[in-house]
């Protein structure tokens, strides 16, 4: 007698199966086939008993205060979110960002004072590294609002974070495209640090515009659990020194130049 | 569309589905005609279950929650897109899954870099395998109840993403292998084949630690079976 393969025993066992009949029948008279369906259904079985942590019946309300004032005023188009004021800030940091690359490297390639031609990718760092130290100082400015934050008292029962949400809002959709690009310039390490900033964004981001004190507290730990003040001053710093170090290059190179013609 | 099972069984099962779509059409209508409180509805509707999907995927609860956050955000900015469709929860289901397998593959590739002391990973703390239930705590069985949490996650870790959405929404949440294969873009044929490799992959990995009948084997935690074979990383 031909036994069962292993594709039939799990399809049969996931209904997923014309043959259900003739299957069946095989697995009247073949106990080993039997035994085999039946350590195919153990494992799924011990997997099945993993549970899932409850969410009660206000989970679906919750959901929607955290989402409502991130939802444009009209549902409909994936194209209307473009029409979003924060999408323009965003949309203003990356225009500025293309312009500066654009002027960076017509000054760098038809420079006529002997200055050793930057290649594009060299420039696009440059402008990337001060852009992403911009957007790190004023992300920085933010959390540290935050985690020194403090409830005015016992008889403070609500914290008014709104200000902090909408700038942390707008420095989502910054640091997305910062991310993205770090990632495909390959500085896995950069884009590593802008993906965890981009979660306490978004904590904060998702979080209702009036806090209680035992939720600002859990912000803060979330905060100080991913060190993420802390990384972002090591990073910005790394990036104000390469911005130094590219800054001086030209400078040196310059007066070495007058130099020689001194000479 | 997405086939739960429970849901096809009796003729009052049926017309609960149908009463819900009707009521999801009409949410959406209104949402689209400016009501954006309608929307409401359709989030306070569809949220756990989209949750539980979120969850078996991700593995843990804070990704989870940002999923089922992403997935309605996403609903609503596309949701003249959705238009005549018959069934939102299946639409969202699918929008939550595709945005769960980017988030996860981005994780992955964060967590190979970021290893915390010790070997541990970060979410150890909140992850589904130690959640696993223990019925009857006693010493023997949390030894072999930690031992079957650790083997779980190392097979589960061995499946590719699209494995894991295969196998979550196969056999953890009963859908229709069509609705599996328009989740990974592939054929229906393509999507039984990647249910039955992460089933294959699964067993190659567990079997020797779970008993016949779905229960977990007694043996003392220092005399666990041997190397379990396709462990492949």
């Amino acid at each position: 007698m031909n036994h069962l393969g292993e594709m039939e025993l799990i399809a049969y066992r996931d209904g997923e199966t014309a043959r259900r009949e003739a299957i069946a029948g095989h697995l009247a008279e073949c106990p080993e086939c039997r035994a085999e369906l039946e350590r195919i259904d153990a494992v799924l079985s011990a997997l099945n008993a993993m549970p899932v942590p409850e969410r009660g019946e206000d989970y679906g309300r919750r959901v929607w205060q955290q989402i409502a004032p991130r939802l444009p005023e009209k549902a409909g188009h994936w194209w209307q979110q473009w029409f979003e004021p924060r999408r323009w800030v965003a949309l203003g940091s990356v225009a500025a960002l293309v312009i500066a690359t654009f002027i960076a490297g017509r000054r760098t390639s038809h420079d006529g004072r002997g200055f050793p031609p930057a290649s594009a990718a060299q420039v696009r760092e440059r402008v990337l590294v001060v852009a992403v130290g911009e957007h790190l100082g004023r992300s920085e400015m933010v959390l540290m609002e935050l985690s020194n934050a403090e409830p005015g008292g016992s008889a403070q029962k609500r914290i008014d974070i709104s200000a902090e949400q909408k700038r942390a809002e707008e420095l989502l959709d910054e640091n997305r495209l910062y991310r993205e690009t770090a990632q495909r310039q390959g500085d896995a390490g950069l884009a590593s640090v802008l993906d965890e900033l981009e979660r306490v964004l978004l904590d904060v981001a998702h979080s209702p515009q009036e806090i209680t004190p035992a939720q600002l507290e859990t912000i803060q730990q979330r905060m100080e659990a991913r060190g993420i003040l802390f990384k972002i001053r090591v990073v910005g710093r790394e990036l104000q020194e390469k911005q130094n170090k590219s800054k001086a290059v030209p400078e040196e190179t310059g007066s070495k130049t007058r130099e020689r013609n001194k000479a | 569309m997405i086939r739960m099972r429970e849901s096809v069984g009796s003729t009052r099962d049926r017309e609960a589905v149908n009463s819900i779509r009707q009521s999801d059409a009409i949410a959406v209508e209104r949402t689209l005609a400016g009501e954006r409180d309608a929307f409401r509805v359709l989030v306070e509707r569809h949220s756990r279950q989209l949750f539980r999907l979120a969850y078996r995927m991700t593995g843990n609860e804070n990704d989870a929650e940002e999923v089922v956050q992403e997935a309605f955000l996403r609903a609503y900015r596309n949701l003249a897109q959705f238009g005549a469709r018959a069934n939102f929860g299946t639409w969202t289901y699918r929008i939550a899954a595709n945005y769960a397998i980017d988030r996860m593959r981005q994780k992955r590739g964060e967590d190979a870099r970021r290893i915390l002391p010790g070997g541990a990973s970060e979410e150890t703390e909140q992850d589904a395998m130690n959640l696993v239930a223990d019925e009857r705590p006693s010493p023997d069985r949390l030894a072999v109840n930690a031992e079957l949490r650790k083997k779980m996650k190392e097979a589960l870790a061995t499946l590719t993403w699209s494995e894991r959405t295969a196998f979550v929404m196969r056999h953890w949440e009963g859908c229709a292998i069509e609705e599996i294969a328009k989740v990974l873009k592939s054929t229906s044929g393509a999507a039984k084949n990647t249910v039955f490799r992460s089933v294959q992959k699964l067993r190659r990995a567990l079997e020797p630690y779970v008993g016949t009948r779905g229960a977990l084997q007694t043996k003392a935690a220092g005399a666990a079976p041997e190397s379990p074979a396709g462990t492949e990383p």
